[in-house]
């Protein structure tokens, strides 16, 4: 019976990675160089990347009485409340621009990065079935639930064309400029969304941290004030805080209020470069624990 | 030489196990990183509450292509594990594998089906899920839904499917995924007998196309009629490799196996909880003698009111062929009704005279018709018993003596 172990190699080993022979060869090892992010499975899998966002957008608002419209209350309703509270009791100074305008051009981008933020820290968790069964890179996870959010704030980007209209702003010759500043918002939520998803893997607490990540976030940033008002010796610290510079481009691509430097612009742009190539780092390094941790 | 589809090398997997394996929260991190000089200095030595577990140990295979491998072991022997490295679902601790041509696994069916979602999109989804590119799922969409056989639901969401159909369809995604390499672990335990026959069927149709096929189930005779080669492992380790039918003859006669005519636990799910499985003999001496009829016990406690309620039994031979399969209502030729709550004892009765002498396994199949298996996959309330042959016939030619019987009836049959 132990003849049955002692099978001789009777086929022939694969060489090398690379298009040898037939289609294409996998290797699978304990270990891989940190610096091995393998992106371009993220290609190879874009339409898994395209499915999951389809998932996620149609199964949304499933089962809800006013459906998409959640899309577009949620903005509005905090700008009410935005309104009524810094601009109408606190008074505060808002660019030239009506109180209400001036909030909900930077709750746009805002909501964008709370919701994209928020759910791609928890992306990894609630798509553990899918971990612990099917491979794939799981990067896709992550970035799927960002991208989700850009249906809502193509949405609530018709509010705001409404809105102008009815305050009688002319859009600035900027107005696509915005663009720019979205990309930064996103890759924002994408960096530090990378970090949480992976550290959610391991530590649950994430999912109490990132509601109070995300309000206090919001304070730093000058959603419901105008960045005029930070004092100039602090400027520079306010600018690695991305979401500043976002919510600013987005009033000066927009309303045509005063921008700000490209110095501190910069400064927000290295800030979320580091943090992303911090987080997919980790996020690679960690990955091939999750099916096993999750 | 034939080329290797995979070729894995000393691949070995380690688990944690034990209190807070996995995870720790964030707190328990932090004191640990901040008490380390403490503990350091008063000598304390870095204590582990968890211990490693080998899942897998130096395991080195080599599949050539076009092979179809059935995996063989008992529960917790790295079956599953294997398939998961090999499906790069998980990482080996240490080893390296290769793998020749596109790799699709199937762990389980329906994986990544969204309840609100209609049929039509989950076909979509799962099959991408799967590894599928739009442009296969579309071409295959008319046979998927045929051979699930939803056509009228396809636009129902899948959370009002009932579970059958739910598993049909997920199974049709599953059976229409080609890739080069396919990996299955025991998903064929979907549907209804009719259903597996069907899926049965079609993996023997894949296995055929001359696919690579890596198999895990604890079907033997699925397993026998799908896989020309075998690898069977216990405790993380190969012990042997080769023909497959080798290989289930090892299986079967490795240890692990003993005798056992009386099994009490506590196995199920919230439908019913098996608690005691019995085999006796019936004759005045209680001996298992092949002339004996023998009484095989099942004891069930009941949790919910059950329709279409399966209690049968399989009497399998030593080397796990099935020989038998009994149902409590064989007999019965309508429907059975629903079965309350409560306790529920069925004693089958192998009579006399039928088996020759030799060792035999009973396991058990309960579950519920068309919607799930309670009892079947694993090993719980099984029983091994040996008869003899003391009084009963062909006494003068002992069988096991016989070069070359393999028979396992030795009835007493009339002979004019």
């Amino acid at each position: 019976m132990n003849s049955a172990l002692e099978t001789e190699i009777s086929c022939e080993i694969p060489a090398s990675e690379g298009p040898a022979g037939a289609g294409h060869v996998t290797v699978i090892q304990a270990s891989e160089p940190w610096f091995a992010l393998h992106l371009r499975d993220l290609w190879t899998y874009r339409e898994l990347l395209g499915f999951l966002v389809w998932r996620d957008v149609k199964v949304r608002y499933k089962q809800t009485a006013l459906g998409a419209a959640w899309a577009l209350l949620q903005p509005l309703l905090t700008m009410l409340v935005f309104t009524l509270l810094f601009g109408r009791l606190a008074k505060l100074p808002s660019d030239n621009v009506p109180y209400p305008l001036f909030v909900y051009t930077a709750l746009l981008p805002w909501q964008l990065f709370a919701f994209a933020l928020t759910e791609s820290s928890n992306s990894l968790v609630g798509n553990q079935h899918l971990i612990r069964k099917v491979y794939f890179p799981r990067l896709v996870v992550p970035i799927a639930s960002v991208l989700v959010g850009l249906v809502d704030f193509a949405l609530s980007l018709l509010v705001l064309a409404g809105m102008m209209a009815y305050y009688g702003v002319r859009p600035a010759a900027t107005t696509l400029l915005f663009i720019p500043f979205l990309l930064l918002a996103v890759l924002t939520a994408l960096g530090v969304g990378l970090w949480l998803s992976a550290l959610n893997i391991q530590y649950r607490d994430v999912k109490y941290v990132v509601p109070f990540l995300t309000q206090f976030w919001m304070f730093a940033t000058p959603v419901a004030y105008s960045s005029s008002l930070v004092p100039e010796k602090w400027r520079q610290l306010y600018s690695l805080n991305p979401m500043a510079g976002v919510v600013d481009g987005f009033r000066w691509a927009l309303l045509g209020s005063s921008g700000r430097s490209g110095a501190m612009l910069s400064i927000s742009i290295v800030a979320v470069v580091l943090v992303l190539l911090g987080g997919l780092t980790y996020f690679k390094r960690m990955e091939k624990h999750f099916a096993d941790l999750v | 030489m034939s080329s290797c589809a995979i070729l894995a090398e000393n691949i070995s997997k380690r688990y944690q196990i034990g209190e807070n394996a996995g995870y720790e929260t964030l707190r328990e991190s932090i004191t640990r990183a901040f008490t380390r000089p403490v503990r350091w200095m008063k000598g304390e030595r870095e204590r582990s509450k968890t211990r490693a577990f080998w899942a897998l140990r130096n395991v080195s295979l080599e599949v050539k292509q076009g092979d179809v491998v059935g995996i063989l072991g008992r529960n917790g022997a790295g079956k599953s594990t294997l398939l998961k490295v090999f499906s790069r679902i998980t990482t080996p601790t240490s080893g390296r594998a290769v793998l020749r041509g596109r790799m699709g696994s199937l762990l389980e069916v329906g994986t990544g089906f969204h309840p609100e979602l209609s049929g039509r999109d989950n076909i979509y989804l799962n099959g991408s899920i799967l590894g599928m590119s739009k442009a296969e799922i579309r071409k295959h969409f008319d046979e998927i839904v045929a051979f699930s056989e939803i056509e009228d639901f396809l636009d129902t969401p899948v959370k009002n499917y009932s579970s059958g159909m739910y598993m049909r369809l997920a199974f049709a995604v599953a059976a229409h995924l080609d890739p080069e390499i396919l990996v299955v672990d025991e998903v064929l335990a979907v549907g209804d007998a009719r259903f597996q026959k069907k899926c049965l069927k079609k993996m023997d149709s894949v296995a055929k196309q001359g696919r690579t096929v890596l198999f895990v189930s604890h079907n033997i005779a699925a397993i026998s009629s799908l896989c020309t080669t075998g690898v069977l492992l216990q405790k993380g380790e190969v012990i042997a490799s080769g023909p497959i039918q080798s290989v289930i003859q090892k299986y079967s006669s490795s240890a692990g196996i003993s005798s056992s005519t009386h099994w009490t636990g506590d196995a199920g799910d919230n439908n019913a909880r098996l608690k005691e499985t019995w085999i006796r003999s019936l004759s005045p001496e209680g001996s298992f003698d092949t002339t004996a009829d023998l009484e095989v016990g099942v004891r069930l406690q009941i949790l919910k009111p059950i329709e279409g309620l399966i209690l049968g039994i399989r009497l399998l031979s030593q080397y796990e062929y099935e020989l038998a399969y009994m149902l409590q209502d064989d007999a019965e030729s309508s429907v059975p009704p629903v079965v309350p709550p409560g306790e529920l004892v069925r004693r089958f009765i192998i009579p006399g005279n039928t088996l020759a002498a030799g060792t035999y396994r009973i396991t058990l199949d309960i579950g519920i018709h068309f919607v799930t298996l309670i009892i079947g996959q694993s090993d719980e309330g099984s029983l091994l018993f040996e008869l003899e042959n003391l009084y009963g016939v062909g006494r003068r030619f002992p069988v096991p003596m016989m070069r070359g019987y393999t028979s396992l009836f030795r009835p007493a049959w009339p002979v004019l």
